[in-house]
């Protein structure tokens, strides 16, 4: 990389604003998305703290004087476009659909931020743990992975992968999901999962998260070990994803409880 | 027998006095043509009688439950509203709607009081005919048919023949004329001042703020009265044919 | 005549029972319905006694509702573009539904909800029937419906705009095209009292809204008492709107396709359209609420996006043919 290292770096995406606070100097980093203080989405609530924050808006992150802007593959197109035509170097990161990504986007964060040393630590040191955490399994549990709405995710998305490294086979990939769709409940309480995972529910009541609380679940929920994850620790591929295998580990013990 | 009895009636509509002071006595037996002038208060005088509109002083027809005041009179109003496409039978078993309680099919009696007044009006061969494709004129002779499967002693038409041809126009006057003297009572408002003339046994003449002359036709339909009232003057006489009346000229 | 009414019964129970056996998880038809009955172990008791049982009950219970209320609707105002989903009565009904769901009320106490969609439908319904008046010529009913449910959908959507739940704003389809999907036996239970209620009001009007074919005047002087009949009519019609869009969301022109379909059949008879219409809803959302789940089974297409595609064509059919009365 034959720039010199950016001095003035804002993060407009949670998953960039993690990455970016692990790995930037002091004063690189100068502000990060209103995402990256909501305690439900991100792990560095703390940290975060200590930076301005921005809301994703071409026009306030421009007052910020960066230059370098971090933003997701899918933040607003029309943002991106216009810090670009504004001059403003824009690098994007998709989100992240596998551990090897992971390991991957700590290194080019360092890059970018003129840190590759820290970068490659970084990703070696995740690598170490990961494989620390990834026990050979002699059977592998199936769990679902139910959201509200319906909503499952496959083998081929980031909380798929954390559910595989945490010695459980996915219940989606008997229905033949490998991305993220809609499962029909019925479908669920057929393939009766040996757990089942679910995301936290939010404050404030929605009908999205009440098929959460159907009489089926409710009874799939009761008859067998069951986990909620937190959001946080599964959304970013970043090495907080960690925590979540460690988590799942737990349930995955009790699953095997169950049966001896 | 007494079968409308009107005391002191009076209406106001937006502030304005349609008229005052009117009382009259509808006795079994009469036809009574109602005539007047365009806003003399025709057809408001008999939706205050029925209780349509807001009037001060009295009607008879308001001492009934809503109800059993359907027994006692029909109402055919002048707007021929027929919102549904319905067979002409199916429109005119409608008057048997009072008769009936909820819920409970039409009996043999109320089948034959339809038939009886499809046959009145000439409709027997129009019965399974949608009613809203028939002409105006047809429909308003449904609608009187209607009016007359009610079966009640009084029976009020706001001018019921308009739109008619000639010989329904006088078969309709017949037909009223029958049920007076068979002991009924009808109230018909009418602008055909020589079928009302020959047909009717008393007209009431509504005009200037209140009932001008009430009495048989030859005592209403005076020169002073037509010249007054409608402005008109007519040749009038008792012919071997019967009453001929025949307005003639628009006074200045 | 009977005829008539035969046809739509076995229609609604062959499609009642065909809902209980189609679906995403693969029942065998006699499995089924010994599950079903029977009950047992295993996980198809569950799928057919609380996923499918109550999602075919309430398709027959919201079609039902829909039915009757647009026959009502159409024979009172003597219009037949008069329907709940059109001149906005579910839309106001969904956010009374919004509010009771976003601001805890519901949780607090499970009526909450369709009381809330209740009180929601009965404004809609009685600003309808004020600003079309007695006699709803067709331009006044369009163009109050389109303010209602324009006003409706806005502050729907600003209710769920303004939640902190993150899946909020993406629940307005639901509230504007309704769907069936994921509902349990807690749901009927919910819907039931109300509609009972309003279906004890709105069948015994058949009388009275016959009696109204022949103008107001006409209906009065043969004893029937408009102002009353208003009465039930609206709150009857806010009951079983107010519970079926509670429970399921705005599900369009249901009420404005099956009494049109429907009303050559019965001799134009408003009181007989009534209990048609109620059987034809009954059969028409079973019908849209299977085509959902054999056309996109993993897609959760919305059942109110099928009734628009059968209704909005006849919706303008239906302005073509009177669009006379329209200056």
């Amino acid at each position: 990389m034959a720039d010199p290292a950016p001095r003035r770096v804002v993060s407009m995406n949670l998953c960039t604003d993690q990455l970016a606070m692990l790995l930037a100097a002091k004063g690189q980093l100068v502000s990060v998305s209103d995402l990256a203080v909501d305690p439900r989405a991100s792990a560095m609530v703390e940290q975060a703290r200590g930076y301005t924050i921005n809301h994703a808006r071409a026009e306030e992150v421009h007052a910020l004087r960066p230059d370098l802007v971090l933003a997701g593959q899918y933040s607003s197109r029309a943002s991106v476009g216009m810090l670009r035509r504004l001059g403003i170097r824009v690098e994007t990161f998709a989100p992240a659909r596998s551990m090897d990504d992971i390991g991957a986007a700590l290194e080019r964060m360092g890059a970018l931020l003129g840190r590759e040393e820290a970068g490659k630590r970084a990703a070696a040191r995740f690598e170490e743990r990961l494989s620390a955490l990834r026990a050979e399994v002699e059977r592998r549990p199936e769990a679902a992975l139910y959201y509200a709405n319906g909503y499952t995710l496959g083998d081929k998305t980031l909380a798929g992968q954390i559910l595989l490294t945490a010695g459980f086979s996915n219940t989606a990939a008997k229905a033949g999901i490998t991305g993220g769709r809609v499962m029909p409940l019925e479908q669920l309480v057929m393939y009766a999962p040996e757990a089942l995972i679910s995301g936290t529910s939010y404050s404030g009541e929605t009908r999205s998260e009440a098929i959460l609380d159907h009489p089926a679940v409710e009874l799939l929920r009761r008859s067998r070990p069951s986990a909620e994850v937190r959001d946080r620790d599964w959304i970013c591929g970043t090495p907080q994803v960690l925590r979540a295998v460690e988590g799942l580990g737990d349930l995955r013990r009790k699953a095997l409880e169950g049966e001896g | 027998m007494t079968l409308l009895a009107l005391d002191d009636l009076a209406v106001d509509l937006r502030g304005r006095a349609i008229f005052a002071g009117v009382s009259a006595r509808i006795e079994a037996g009469e036809f009574v043509g109602l005539i007047g002038p365009n806003g003399a208060g025709k057809t408001t005088l008999m939706r205050a009688a029925l209780g349509l509109v807001a009037a001060r002083g009295h009607s008879s027809l308001l001492d009934h439950r809503a109800v059993d005041r359907a027994r006692h009179a029909a109402w055919m109003p002048q707007a021929r509203d027929i919102a549904w496409p319905v067979s002409v039978e199916a429109l005119v078993a409608l008057g048997r709607v009072p008769h009936l309680p909820t819920g409970r099919r039409l009996s043999a009696e109320d089948q034959a009081h339809v038939d009886a007044a499809l046959a009145a009006m000439g409709l027997e061969g129009m019965r399974h005919r949608t009613a809203t494709r028939l002409s105006g004129g047809e429909q308003a002779r449904v609608l009187i048919a209607r009016a007359l499967a009610q079966d009640t002693p009084l029976l009020m038409a706001d001018e019921p023949i308009a739109g008619l041809d000639p010989a329904h126009q006088i078969a309709t006057m017949q037909v009223f004329a029958g049920l007076a003297r068979d002991g009924r009572a009808v109230i018909a408002s009418l602008h055909d001042l020589g079928l009302a003339a020959r047909h009717c046994t008393r007209l009431l003449l509504l005009g200037e703020g209140g009932i001008v002359a009430d009495g048989p036709p030859g005592d209403v339909l005076t020169p002073d009265n037509l010249a007054r009232v409608f402005h008109v003057n007519a040749w009038f006489a008792d012919t071997p044919h019967g009453p001929v009346f025949q307005p003639l000229e628009v006074i200045e | 005549m009977i005829r008539v009414f035969a046809a739509l019964a076995i229609l609604c129970a062959a499609l009642f029972i065909a809902a209980l056996l189609v679906g995403p998880a693969q029942i065998g038809a006699i499995e089924g319905l010994r599950a079903l009955i029977l009950g047992g172990e295993g996980p198809a008791p569950l799928v057919m006694q609380e996923i499918r049982l109550p999602r075919a009950l309430l398709a027959v219970m919201i079609g039902l509702s829909l039915g009757l209320s647009g026959a009502a609707m159409q024979g009172y105002l003597r219009n037949p573009l008069a329907e709940p989903g059109l001149i906005g009565v579910s839309g106001s009904a969904a956010l009374g539904a919004v509010v009771a769901i976003h601001t805890g009320f519901s949780a607090a106490w499970a009526y909450g909800l369709p009381l809330s969609a209740l009180a929601g439908a009965l404004a809609g319904v009685a600003l309808v029937i004020a600003l079309a008046g007695p006699r709803g010529s067709s331009l006044t009913l369009i163009l109050a419906g389109i303010a209602i449910s324009a006003m409706a959908a806005a502050l729907t959507s600003l209710v769920l705009n303004l939640s902190s739940n993150p899946f909020a704003a993406n629940e307005i389809v639901f509230w504007m095209m309704g769907s069936l999907a994921d509902r349990s036996m807690m749901h009927v239970g919910l819907a039931l009292p109300l509609m009972v209620v309003g279906w004890a009001m709105l069948l015994p009007l058949g009388r009275g809204l016959d009696a109204l074919t022949l103008g107001e005047d006409a209906a009065a002087s043969m004893g029937v008492r408009l102002t009353r009949m208003r009465l039930v009519l609206v709150v009857g019609t806010a009951c079983v709107v107010g519970a079926a869009t509670a429970v399921a969301g705005a599900i369009g022109f249901v009420g404005l396709v099956v009494p049109h379909i429907l009303r050559p059949l019965v001799g134009a008879r408003p009181s007989r359209l009534l209990w048609a219409s109620a059987l034809g809803g009954a059969v028409m959302v079973l019908a849209a609420d299977l085509a959902v789940r054999l056309i996109l089974p993993e897609r959760d297409l919305k059942l109110g996006v099928l009734t628009a595609l059968v209704g909005a064509p006849l919706f303008l059919h239906l302005i073509y043919k009177t669009r006379r009365e329209l200056p």
